[in-house]
């Protein structure tokens, strides 16, 4: 296996709630969603191709963005529409189909990546919805099926606080992981670039063939793949690469070995308030209702698809997004502390020395070591001026200035923004920087800012 | 949503009462964010955060500086004493020379809060922006760094001047180019010269209402056998034979380490309880400080390194060059006493680790640090006028940290250019 990265910088946020290796037994959400706003670069009203009340296999087109009317934003179940979710200015959030007791799947017809054209084998992935998990950088948008990205990278294992183990949950999908690595091959002219967790000595991803390895060791965010990149084969202007999501590969190989949209991979489900954390297997945009019935320990909460740190808040009818692989629970910290600033009356997690992971306990005045935490969503602290410096720099292990980067977007200079870096990361890259930031600055939103205006310039 | 306490109830109940004036809603808001830690919850991606926020973080700069204070304050009375002959021991006379400092530090402490908390909480109402944390730490810093003597009026300008000028001016906490305190204390430098110039302003002669008031003065007079203070000369006439306010820095340009030695001995410039400005003398204290503050990551010790090896380094430079220049002798103070003599220390650990005036990348952190260090120690040595120099350094490296940090930025420009080839 090629060579091992080790990565120093970041921080591992170690919560009560994590799901480990156990299991909801048969989960079933009766609803699913496809989620318009997770794609990034979509228009805000795409074209829909069905009503509410139309019948849907898993497979079927449900819209298309009106500038790329090829790529098939599919369903990923069989049923019925039942709701188009509409926001402000009446963009289209969420389509909701109510699944069937047993999914049944359109047939995109079984064939071998290697016995095909690349052109028969785009257009497979478009038809069938698997396009829509190519993920493009810069800007982390879909892939632009005009171009030919330099490299594929696909990082196999997640750091993120509560996220579900790769190496465990797909230790039945190596087959189909195969496939799909041998489907993304054929894509490029560069390499597919495995990102493999340096801790262990046995990866379920060791055999996989056709794929370049590297291996990285260190806290969070050694495990995104933006930083994988970064270490391995960094993005520079004009170049493209594509990221894709390990779940996605499987899914990509099943569309080649059994010819379906199988969408089908584990969640998670975890945080403080939940009762029993633990993964659950669903199909993509999943709901998480009957996943937290009676399994949450408080009343005041907060359901995030995605990571404590760079997720979107939902209700309990929500569905989980696209590029979303857990379900995070976190309690409402919307309760005032006595002298909290100085004197934290609860353990909390901190990249700073001056709040050690102690908790006093009920024998005043002993403290009592934490390993791990109960966070909730209180701020500490309010909004303020940059002031400290090096902070963000302790936790993104990249060489670019965070600080510097944002100050750059937040003055419109494109070139210092280009010069910077701004290519290389996306929101998840720096949603450290935003969890440690002293002044609590919103780091993620202002890139996302950043990264439009780039876009927006060609 | 919990249930609120007793005394949150309270302060809840007061919030009505200010909500329609600007300047009392700010006041309001200052003092409850203080009490209560606001409930406040994440609203953008990111749903948790960490636990420091900047009123932690400026506590901590607070609480590395508090010893530093104490120990002034006991200086300020024990020179005070001194300076009249009574109680020469250090522990003699405790309780006066304590209570004598305090009275002499509190109206400085008062004056500079009631000038800076003033003009902030009326930029903070006028901009409808919350009270930012800064001046905690520059209101405490700036009565470390005055002389003891120094008059309130001097104080009060001062602080205006710095609080408006070098903060207000450019947008309130964490824009500022200048350090605040230092501001001051080079405002009071540059207007007042006659009054900072001279030995005499390093030890506190007057006595003031608080003195009165706690029977300091009644007590000292007694123990001077005076009935009431000298009409003619005042306080200064009883100042014994023999006693001189002379800072070992002013000793030191004046007639080399040999003048120094004279008066005072190495162990004296360590532990501090010789003239001096009120904050600055015990070396130990600082040091201790400065761990404090390296280790729980709030002040930067790349800074504080580079910057003692800058200082390390021109000072064997200048020694090397002192036999050239005989009618100097301050040249040839060797350069391992510059570091216990004057404010090296205390401007290492608190002046120059301000991280909104110093280099903000690890890089140009250290250049930044060498570069106080080595400017620090020419302005102290070469210049005529003023025996000391990091006041004069941290102000002109502030002004160039953004060009450092400018160099360092481009180099990581540069590196991302030079990948495509």
């Amino acid at each position: 296996m090629g060579k091992t990265i080790k990565l120093k910088k970041g921080f591992d946020i170690k919560l009560y709630g994590t799901p480990e290796h156990k299991y909801i037994e048969n989960f079933k959400s009766s609803t699913f969603a496809v989620r318009p706003p997770d794609y990034m670069s979509l228009k805000p009203i795409p074209k829909l191709t069905v009503q509410i009340g139309d019948e849907v296999l898993a497979g079927d087109q449900l819209f298309f963005d009106k500038p790329n009317p090829d790529i098939a934003f599919c369903s990923p179940v069989s049923g019925e529409v039942v709701e188009i979710r509409r926001g402000e200015k009446r963009a289209i959030e969420e389509v909701v189909i109510l699944a069937d007791e047993e999914i049944r799947f359109r047939d995109f017809g079984a064939e071998h990546p290697n016995k095909i054209s690349e052109e028969r084998i785009r257009e497979k992935l478009m038809q069938s919805g698997c396009w829509t998990f190519l993920r493009q950088r810069p800007f982390n948008i879909i892939a632009d099926p005009t171009i030919k990205p330099r490299d594929i990278f696909i990082s196999c294992f997640d750091t993120n606080t509560l996220a579900p183990d790769l190496e465990f949950t797909l230790r039945d999908d190596v087959d189909a992981f195969q496939a799909g690595v041998d489907v993304l091959d054929k894509l490029t002219d560069g390499f597919v670039h495995l990102g493999v967790n340096g801790k262990l000595d046995r990866s379920v991803f060791s055999g996989i063939t056709k794929a370049e390895f590297n291996s990285f060791t260190g806290p969070h965010p050694a495990g995104n793949v933006g930083v994988q990149i970064h270490h391995t084969k960094p993005i520079n202007k004009g170049e493209v690469v594509w990221t894709v999501h390990p779940y996605d590969v499987v899914a990509i190989g099943r569309l080649f070995i059994n010819g379906v949209f199988n969408t089908q991979r584990m969640f998670t489900l975890g945080g403080p308030p939940v009762h029993y954390a633990a993964n659950f297997k669903s199909y993509l945009g999943t709901g998480i209702k009957s996943a937290i019935h009676n399994n949450i320990t408080t009343e005041n909460i907060r359901l995030v698809s995605g990571t404590p740190i760079s997720g979107r808040v939902m209700d309990e009818n929500g569905h989980l997004g696209a590029f979303d692989y857990q379900l995070s629970i976190l309690e409402e910290g919307d309760f005032h502390e006595l002298f909290g600033w100085i004197l934290p009356s609860y353990a909390r997690p901190s990249i700073s020395p001056t709040i050690p992971p102690v908790e006093l306990t009920s024998k005043l005045p002993f403290v009592q070591k934490v390993d791990r935490f109960n966070v909730n969503t209180n701020t500490h602290g309010e909004k303020r001026a940059f002031v400290m410096s090096g902070q963000y720099e302790k936790v993104l292990p990249m060489d670019i200035y965070p600080v510097h980067l944002l100050k750059a977007i937040l003055s419109r200079d494109y070139d210092l923004m280009e010069g910077l870096g701004i290519y290389e990361v996306v929101e998840e890259d720096l949603a450290l920087c935003e969890f440690v930031c002293t002044s609590k600055f919103d780091v993620q939103d202002t890139l996302r800012e950043g990264l439009n205006y780039m876009r927006e310039q060609g | 949503m919990r249930k609120a306490s007793f005394l949150r109830k309270q302060v809840d109940k007061l919030k009505p009462y200010v909500e329609n004036n600007k300047l009392l809603h700010t006041v309001f808001d200052g003092f409850d964010t203080f009490l209560f830690a606001p409930d406040e919850t994440t609203a953008s991606r990111t749903h948790i955060k960490d636990g420091i926020d900047l009123k932690r973080t400026m506590v901590y700069v607070v609480l590395g500086m508090t010893l530093c204070a104490l120990h002034g304050i006991f200086n300020i009375g024990h020179q005070h004493y001194n300076a009249l002959g009574l109680y020469p021991n250090l522990t003699d006379g405790l309780l006066w020379k304590a209570l004598y400092g305090i009275c002499q530090f509190i109206p400085v402490f008062v004056v500079v809060h009631l000038v800076g908390l003033g003009i902030e909480f009326f930029f903070a109402a006028k901009k409808g922006h919350a009270i930012e944390e800064g001046f905690l730490v520059s209101g405490f810093l700036i009565p470390l760094i005055m002389p003891p003597d120094i008059p309130l009026w001097m104080v009060a300008v001062a602080t205006a001047f710095a609080v408006i000028i070098a903060k207000e001016a450019f947008g309130g906490t964490g824009m500022n180019i200048l350090n605040i305190a230092l501001t001051a204390r080079v405002f009071v430098f540059f207007a007042h010269p006659t009054f900072m110039s001279g030995d005499e302003c390093w030890v506190s002669q007057d006595y003031n209402l608080l003195h009165t008031l706690a029977g300091v003065k009644a007590h000292t007079l007694d123990a001077l056998g005076l009935d009431r203070v000298p009409y003619e000369g005042g306080w200064k006439s009883l100042i014994v034979d023999g006693f001189t306010g002379a800072t070992p820095l002013g000793l030191a340009a004046k007639g080399g380490w040999e003048s120094v030695l004279q008066h005072y001995t190495i162990k004296d410039m360590i532990v501090g309880f010789i003239p001096g400005s009120v904050g600055e003398m015990n070396k130990i204290i600082i040091v201790i400080g400065a761990f404090f503050l390296a280790i729980s990551g709030i002040a930067s010790w790349r800074i504080m390194l580079s910057m003692l090896i800058g200082a390390i380094v021109m000072g064997i430079i200048i020694n090397a060059l002192g036999g050239q220049f005989a009618d100097n002798l301050f040249l040839q103070v060797p350069w391992y006493y510059h570091i216990i003599m004057g404010s090296f220390l205390f401007a290492m650990a608190f002046m120059a680790t301000d991280p909104v005036t110093g280099a903000q990348t690890d890089a140009g952190k250290w250049v930044y640090g060498f570069l106080i260090g080595v400017s620090g120690m020419i302005i102290r040595v070469l210049n005529p006028a003023y025996p000391e120099g990091w006041m004069l350094a941290i102000l002109l490296l502030n002004v160039f940290a953004p060009l450092i940090d400018h160099v360092i930025i481009n180099r990581n420009i540069k590196r991302r250019v030079a990948r495509v080839g």
